[in-house]
């Protein structure tokens, strides 16, 4: 995907604007000028000094933020993460609080209404972005870790290892997602949180695993690899400090396809009612909305409200995908000044 | 000839893998699903030895001989016998997996077909016009629809054009009155009854075909041969299907093989939220009732279809990219 003259500092088109991964640490700190010009060379892995680190990390950010779909996504998810830390004081009552009346239409004391047991709508909502967040940042990168050193290994690496690695990867990958989620939730009946990051992570991991693989195995076959394997660097090292930086983006993009995965899985098994039933989720209130015929009396905020709510985070982070796909590729890049 | 043998290797160790997954599963969670299961299967009569033989050797006995279970298992297994439901006493499993197996094969197996099609074509155009209105408008669309949760989307669908218009039918294969047959009418009937869940799958996964497609699209288009190609004065039609789409479907293509892999899971919350009679509706309903026969054999029936699926794929693949032959 990144082609060496891409990346390469001689080469870049567009100067001013955030070359972010890869050149900016390798124009000046490049003591033995490689033949073929070697992308992530020298990168923020390399940097000890952690303000160097902050700096090519804020070149990253600046990247995805030039991006207008980027920049809306990240913004959306901002407002949730928000919502989430400051729940308590932004919640007008206490979730679980079924004094008042029930099946109420929205007013001035409940904004978007009461649950079919008296709860109040509005707080819900606000509490349930706790445990979306919560599962996606947990399980999203989980899986992501595992799948970075799965995929990274079982693409560079050949033998017989590989087949016993291709045959672990396909097992995962084959099973099913939802139906083994909901096979192992009905096994362990109210599991609680853990179990469904656990369940999200088992069957969430090898897809990434794949990915991240077929990309290595192109990157294989580059230049710049061929020059470290000749040089004698470890098959470690060259795994994680020359293909790794050069994946940055892939990583990024897969550690957020995660973690939508996740979400969309926990709200899920939480509308089947599989899930842990007495914390409040966005998946739950839909579960007890559609149990409580909410359709049919006309509460439609009941299901609208919360499903809204995952469908915008789940888009918020596609949205920053598209500007993380920019950074180690620029052909994916927008706005770019030129 | 020997990169096919050794992916059929591979399949038969996988199914091996998969189907001792299945025996495994139950026996590793805490409690005794057996007991669970003979005292749920009693309420419905006395239970006879032979049938407490049966689920003891695909649920597990507590303290008992793994290896005799398994060997029993594997027979059962490979005899399709799967032993009697508990919510449908006293039908066969293998009889209501047939019965579900037709509705989930054909609505979702044909909607899928269409989504990677319709996909994958507008990815294409996406690409190709990159920067216009024609590429803005389905990736963020595409993206949007895409994130909605399925149940979501198929309740805003059910609560819109099945409550408040009326426009169809909100549950269900076919009209009550209806009896499957094979005459125009009830085709008919079914087609209507199938058009609301159809619409929601469609919808929901239509956004990532166009993603996929467009963005390998994109790569390939910065290729050499394509510049080449352009440069050599080939009409931009020609260059778009002929050089850079034919490569960069590529990838799109594992993901349409184990989609269609996945078509005989079904597709459970959209099947439960519309009350249709398939795969994913069953193993839901199989689930919520705690009826293990049942669930067993749906899991392994949908993990065996996406292991060939996967395997087939391999195999074309091998073919139309030499590459990865080695």
């Amino acid at each position: 995907m990144t082609r060496p003259s891409e990346n390469s500092p001689g080469a870049a088109p567009d100067t001013g604007t955030a070359l972010a991964t890869t050149s900016p640490a390798a124009t000046p700190s490049t003591t033995t000028p490689p033949a073929p010009p070697a992308p992530g060379r020298r990168t923020w892995l390399d940097t000890t000094a952690p303000g160097r680190a902050l700096q090519v990390l804020g070149r990253a950010v600046a990247t995805v933020w030039s991006n207008p779909k980027a920049r809306a996504g990240l913004v959306i998810l901002g407002v949730f993460v928000l919502m989430a830390l400051l729940a308590p004081w932004l919640a007008p009552y206490d979730p679980h609080d079924d004094s008042f009346g029930r099946n109420e239409p929205g007013s001035a004391a409940h904004w978007l209404g009461t649950t079919g047991n008296g709860e109040d709508v509005l707080s819900q909502v606000i509490y349930g972005s706790r445990i979306s967040l919560l599962v996606g940042l947990v399980a999203g990168g989980l899986s992501t870790v595992v799948a970075v050193v799965i995929g990274l290994s079982w693409g560079y690496l050949r033998g017989w290892g590989n087949d016993v690695v291709n045959f672990l990867v396909n097992l995962f990958l084959v099973m099913p997602g939802l139906p083994l989620m909901i096979i192992i939730a009905a096994y362990l009946q109210n599991g609680g949180l853990p179990m469904i990051i656990l369940v999200v992570v088992i069957t969430g991991w090898a897809w990434g695993a794949r990915v991240l693989r077929s990309q290595t195995q192109s990157l294989r076959s580059r230049d710049f690899v061929t020059a470290a394997m000749f040089s004698g660097e470890s098959a470690p090292r060259i795994i994680f400090r020359e293909i790794l930086p050069n994946m940055t983006s892939m990583i990024a993009g897969s550690f957020f396809g995660a973690a939508t995965a996740a979400i969309l899985s926990e709200s899920g098994l939480s509308f089947l009612g599989l899930g842990d039933m007495a914390t409040v989720s966005w998946g739950s209130m839909i579960f007890w909305a559609q149990n409580s015929m909410a359709i049919l009396t006309g509460q439609w905020v009941l299901l609208f409200a919360p499903g809204l709510c995952i469908a915008l985070l789940a888009t918020a982070m596609t949205l920053v995908n598209f500007g993380v796909d920019g950074l180690s590729n620029p052909r994916l890049r927008e706005g770019s000044g030129r | 000839m020997r990169y096919v043998l050794r992916r059929l290797g591979l399949l038969v160790l996988t199914l091996w893998a998969a189907v001792t997954l299945n025996f495994v599963i139950p026996r590793l969670m805490p409690g005794s699903p057996t007991d669970a299961a003979i005292a749920k299967l009693a309420q419905n009569g006395p239970v006879t030895p032979a049938v407490q033989a049966a689920i003891e050797a695909q649920l597990g006995v507590p303290g008992g001989s793994w290896w005799n279970q398994y060997v029993d298992y594997l027979g059962n297994v490979l005899t399709l016998d799967f032993g009697v439901s508990y919510t449908f006493f006293p039908q066969q499993v293998s009889g209501l997996v047939a019965g579900a197996l037709p509705w989930t094969l054909i609505m979702v197996g044909l909607v899928t077909v269409l989504a990677f099609v319709l996909g994958t074509l507008i990815g294409v155009g996406a690409a190709w016009r990159r920067g216009t209105w024609v590429d803005s408008l389905p990736t963020v669309g595409g993206s949007f629809l895409s994130a909605f949760p399925y149940f979501w989307t198929a309740l805003l669908i059910v609560f819109f054009l099945g409550y408040v218009a009326g426009w169809f039918p909100t549950s269900g294969a076919y009209s009550a009155t209806a009896t499957p047959n094979l005459s125009w009418q009830f085709l008919g009937d079914a087609l209507y009854h199938a058009a609301l869940p159809a619409a929601t799958i469609l919808l929901t996964s239509l956004g990532g075909w166009i993603l996929g497609m467009r963005n390998a699209m994109i790569n390939t288009l910065g290729e050499d041969y394509v510049t080449f190609a352009e440069a050599n004065g080939l009409r931009g039609r020609t260059v778009a299907v002929r050089y850079a789409a034919r490569n960069a479907i590529l990838p799109n293509l594992t993901g349409f093989g184990m989609a269609l892999g996945g078509v005989v899971g079904g597709s459970l919350l959209v099947e439960q939220v519309f009350a249709y009679p398939g795969v994913g509706y069953l193993l839901y309903n199989a689930v919520t009732n705690q009826d293990f026969p049942l669930m067993q054999a749906l899991f392994l029936m949908i993990t065996v279809s996406v292991l060939v699926a996967n395997f087939l794929v391999d195999i074309l693949y091998g073919i139309l990219d030499p590459r990865t032959r080695r």
